[in-house]
């Protein structure tokens, strides 16, 4: 492309001839891992997408063996899709909007750890959306029919769901978070979503199938109060504020339940 | 529900996807969905702006009339009408459906569903969540499938890929072959009736706004198992994308829709940076020549303006770019209603569009044609049904803005009862283990293996960078036949060197290498489709502008093109275009539709400024210019054209987009 897109805004350095890159690999789950060295020649803009696709054509390593293509995810490029979240320089992020220009050399490219991993910096993330199946996220409609439009909503509270309506399940706040591991913790992402529906009027009236989901041993009560997640979230969600409403929703719930009995 | 044991599969989980396989699950009967991707992560999720509807809530005499006569009108009528018009009078209900989801739509002061303006309409009629409502729309979708899939009724098939449809020996769909993409390997699924809803195919042009899941591949499939494509030669090119190395990231329409201003420098050459250009050296080119619709014109004609104006060596500094200004609106507002978009700018160019204007370029974006469908989303072949942009219907020769969300949302409606009418009448042909299902497997395990045993020295890489150059350079904005020509060739050549790529991965488990493969096969195919249907359409509509016939030709190509596949490559053959509704006139966005009509025979149209990088349109047009935009008043459809300018530079000299050689 010729369109002069120049980093202006990064200008003032020297840029590099080459970018070095280290990918942490792994044939298969039942193999161990191992790091490779690769060197691809600099052009101004290069994000690590690009990097990996220019490595996947032509696999050979900054030493000149020839080695099979790093396999990774990627969809959308724009930062909107998640699945090409995997660890840069040793924090999770997009891969598409890691931008080569601001990144340190060597730059370090590995695969999420709080999942399981597939194939080199591919992982499997499908406990997320489990997550979203326990939790009751989405609005219980009587049908798809007709029925005129939705309850009326102030734009300021339209704004705050907005902002949890964003999560792409990329994964960055489980990542973060010094609490998940596996199964131990259902963690920020999900309770979030539970903040999402439990804010909207129709929604509301499944509030606590929601809270339920969100209450056992592996509950919201195992935040650590670390907040990692809010600083790691791509998209800036409100997750301590989630977790804070919530885990007041839930408080007040317990108590109900207990009253009650 | 219970009692039913129809099975639908839905092959794609995007809009039109889920849309379909909520309806189906809804209506009690069962589900298999596949998705390359988990579902949530689908090339929905990109589409920005908003959704169209014509809800009238400004007070702006909005119908869903005018709705679909814009649709139309911007479809330089190529669309079929009805499709288009019951979308329309559909599309306020999908947008209120969409509301009871949860999707937080913006607001009024009032508590109301607030709505923008898009391209070649006067009316705010788009609902938008921020200006991710693409994301919003299909996690609902998504939201709403995964409580089916609870339930039971909706089986996931995430991270696989349909491979070929399953027919049996009358040429109806009995199920597909897909290919689990991380063990590779194949099975057979068995279903009722089959719905495709897989999206556009932008991977073929290289870089485009897609995502790399656009590859058209089971569309492609669809095609070589007998399905008709319509219309590939109808390719949107939009006007504003942000170029990079990986991908051309799309710079929604709703920045204009808000008022951003599309302009260059008056003087050639000028290398003061923006805010130092007064507003009198500034050339708001779009404003000047079409004052009634300025910067939201339909998107064939800004691309065209803008691709111009480049070609006239009046980009922003020499280069292949124009900026895109939102500086004169308060920060604030952006954040509210553009917030997602400027952060992709400032994310991917490092500028903050909210105090430096944005630097865009056009850029491929969008497929109007597709596979052949009728009025209730079927396709030629029994028991398949499309739904989606993978499907030709509605758009015509270019799509409205803020169209496709709903003609997915439409096109899945629409698909799904008309699937379950046909699952319930169609005679069953017994059960899994029967022969055209192991027949189709294992013609599909030996392409598979052919691939991985094929060696050679051509790397699928490049080839499929050498198709997407060949084909951005020239099937895109400007096309000259002796160049689709070459083209097609070059397409031919392709494919005889692709028998002799390799797979440059010995690992096979979880590879990238063997989907690709089978993809660029796909890819080839279409790209076939798509040149030789513009080589054949000598004519200028829409998207698809030939400077060697520069107008429209209603009495020759008023006709969708179909493409069936043969041996030796498509055949092309045409069909009418049902226009039983609204009369075909020219288009004309300069003036307003009523104004037009007032302005019945004048000398010059609307005043039009000539600029000095612009080339004013050729005088020379012969005879009175009749502009009717009133559909009460049509005129002569066969007429010039006069909005459209003579071109006739060789697309090289346009530096075009994807040229860098």
């Amino acid at each position: 492309m010729s369109a002069g897109h120049e980093p202006t805004s990064r200008a003032g350095r020297t840029p590099p001839k080459s970018v070095e890159i280290h990918i942490r690999r792994r044939a298969n789950p039942d193999s161990s891992q191992y790091w490779e060295e690769f060197e691809v020649p600099y052009r101004p803009n290069l994000n690590i997408i690009s990097c990996l696709m220019e490595i996947q054509k032509n696999p050979v390593t900054k030493a000149g063996t020839r080695t099979t293509p790093p396999v990774w995810q990627m969809n959308c490029l724009e930062q909107v899709c998640g699945i090409c979240t995997m660890v840069v320089n040793g924090r999770a992020r997009q891969s598409c909007s890691a931008l080569i220009d601001n990144l340190e050399q060597p730059i370090k490219l590995e695969p999420m750890s709080k999942f399981p991993n597939v194939r080199d910096l591919v992982v499997d993330r499908s406990q997320m959306f489990d997550h979203l199946r326990r939790v009751h996220a989405w609005i219980d409609l009587d049908g798809t029919h007709d029925l005129g439009p939705g309850p009326r909503m102030d734009q300021d509270e339209v704004q705050e769901r907005y902002a949890y309506s964003r999560c792409m399940t990329c994964g960055c706040c489980l990542e973060a978070c010094p609490q998940y591991d596996g199964d131990n913790y259902i963690g920020p992402q999900a309770i979030a979503q539970v903040r999402l529906f439990n804010m909207h009027p129709s929604g509301k009236m499944n509030r606590e199938d929601r809270l339920e989901g969100i209450m056992g041993d592996d509950g919201i009560t195992n935040c650590g109060n670390a907040q990692n997640c809010v600083k790691a979230c791509p998209m800036s969600i409100p997750l301590t504020k989630a977790i804070y409403e919530e885990n007041r929703e839930t408080v007040v719930h317990g108590l109900l339940g207990w009253l009650k009995h | 529900m219970a009692t039913n044991d129809l099975k639908i599969a839905i092959v794609g989980g995007g809009l039109a996807g889920l849309a379909a396989a909520m309806k189906i699950a809804e209506a009690g009967h069962a589900v298999d969905l596949f998705s390359v991707v988990p579902v949530k992560r689908s090339h929905s999720v990109c589409a920005q702006g908003g959704i169209n509807g014509a809800v009238n809530t400004k007070g702006e005499g909005d119908s869903t009339w005018e709705h679909f006569d814009d649709t139309v009108y911007g479809g330089d009528f190529l669309a079929n009408q009805p499709p288009a018009k019951a979308m329309c009078e559909m599309a306020p209900a999908i947008i209120y459906l969409f509301d009871r989801m949860g999707v937080p739509f913006s607001r009024t002061p009032e508590g109301l569903l607030d709505f923008r303006r898009f391209g070649g309409t006067k009316h705010h009629r788009t609902a938008f969540a921020g200006a991710s409502t693409g994301q919003q729309l299909l996690y609902a979708l998504d939201e709403q499938v995964r409580r089916y899939e609870v339930a039971g009724k909706v089986r996931k098939f995430e991270h696989w890929e349909m491979m070929s449809l399953v027919l049996d020996d009358h040429q109806v769909c009995r199920g597909l072959i897909a290919m689990d993409l991380q063990t590779l390997e194949l099975k057979a699924f068995p279903a009722d009736a089959v719905i495709v809803a897989t999206g556009g195919p932008g991977l073929i042009f290289g870089k485009s706004t897609n995502s790399m899941v656009c590859t058209g591949s089971a569309v492609s499939a669809c095609y070589q198992q007998g399905a008709k494509y319509a219309n590939g030669e109808f390719i949107q090119v939009h006007p504003t994308s942000i170029p990079g190395e990986d991908k051309l990231r799309l710079m929604s329409e709703s920045a204009r829709g808000e008022g951003g201003r599309v302009w260059v420098p008056r003087k050639k050459g000028d290398t003061r940076s923006p805010s130092s250009i007064p507003e009198n050296e500034r050339l708001y080119f779009l404003e000047e020549k079409y004052p009634a619709y300025g910067n939201l014109v339909p998107r064939d004609i800004a691309t065209r303006e803008i691709f111009q104006v480049c070609l006239e060596g009046m980009g922003v500094g020499g280069g292949n770019q124009v900026y895109l200004d939102l500086t004169h609106i308060p920060a604030d507002m952006l954040d509210r209603k553009l917030g997602a978009i400027l952060e992709i700018y400032e994310m991917f160019v490092g500028d903050d569009p909210r105090h430096v204007p944005m630097r865009i370029f056009p850029g491929v974006h969008y497929s109007m044609g597709g596979l052949w469908v009728d009025y209730d989303q079927r396709t030629n072949i029994p028991g398949l049904l499309a739904a989606g942009e993978c499907d030709y219907s509605i758009h015509g020769a270019n799509r409205l803005g803020a169209n496709s969300l709903v003609s997915c949302v439409f096109g899945g409606f629409v698909a799904a009862p008309a699937a379950i009418e046909f699952a319930k009448n169609v005679e069953r042909n017994g059960s899994n283990g029967s022969k055209i299902y192991d027949q189709e497997l294992q013609l599909q395990r030996e392409i598979n293996e052919g691939l991985i045993k094929q060696s050679g020295n051509e790397n699928q890489y490049v080839l499929h960078q050498e198709m997407g150059q060949w084909m951005t350079d020239n099937v895109t904005v400007i096309r000259y036949n002796d160049k689709l020509k070459a083209t097609d060739n070059k397409l031919l050549e392709l494919m005889d060197r692709y028998k002799r790529i390799s797979i440059n991965d010995s690992n096979l488990w979880a590879t990238m290498a063997l989907p690709h493969a089978r993809h660029l096969a796909n890819m080839l195919e279409l790209a076939r489709v798509i040149t030789l249907g513009a080589l054949n359409r000598n004519e200028s509509r829409g998207a698809h502008y030939k400077p060697d016939f520069p107008d429209r030709d209603d009495e020759n190509f008023l006709k969708t093109t179909i493409a069936e596949y043969s041996g030796e490559g498509p055949v092309i053959s045409y069909e009418p275009v049902d226009i039983g509704l609204i009369k075909p006139r020219k288009r004309d966005y300069s003036k307003g539709k009523k104004e037009a009509a007032a302005a019945a025979a004048p000398k010059q149209g609307a005043p039009q400024f000539v600029s000095s990088g612009s080339e004013q349109k050729p005088q020379n047009i012969s005879g009175p210019v009749i502009w009717s935009q009133n559909k009460e008043r049509v005129n002569d459809p066969l007429a010039d054209d006069a909005t459209r300018r003579e071109q006739n530079k060789p697309i090289e000299d346009a530096g075009g987009k994807g040229n860098n050689s």
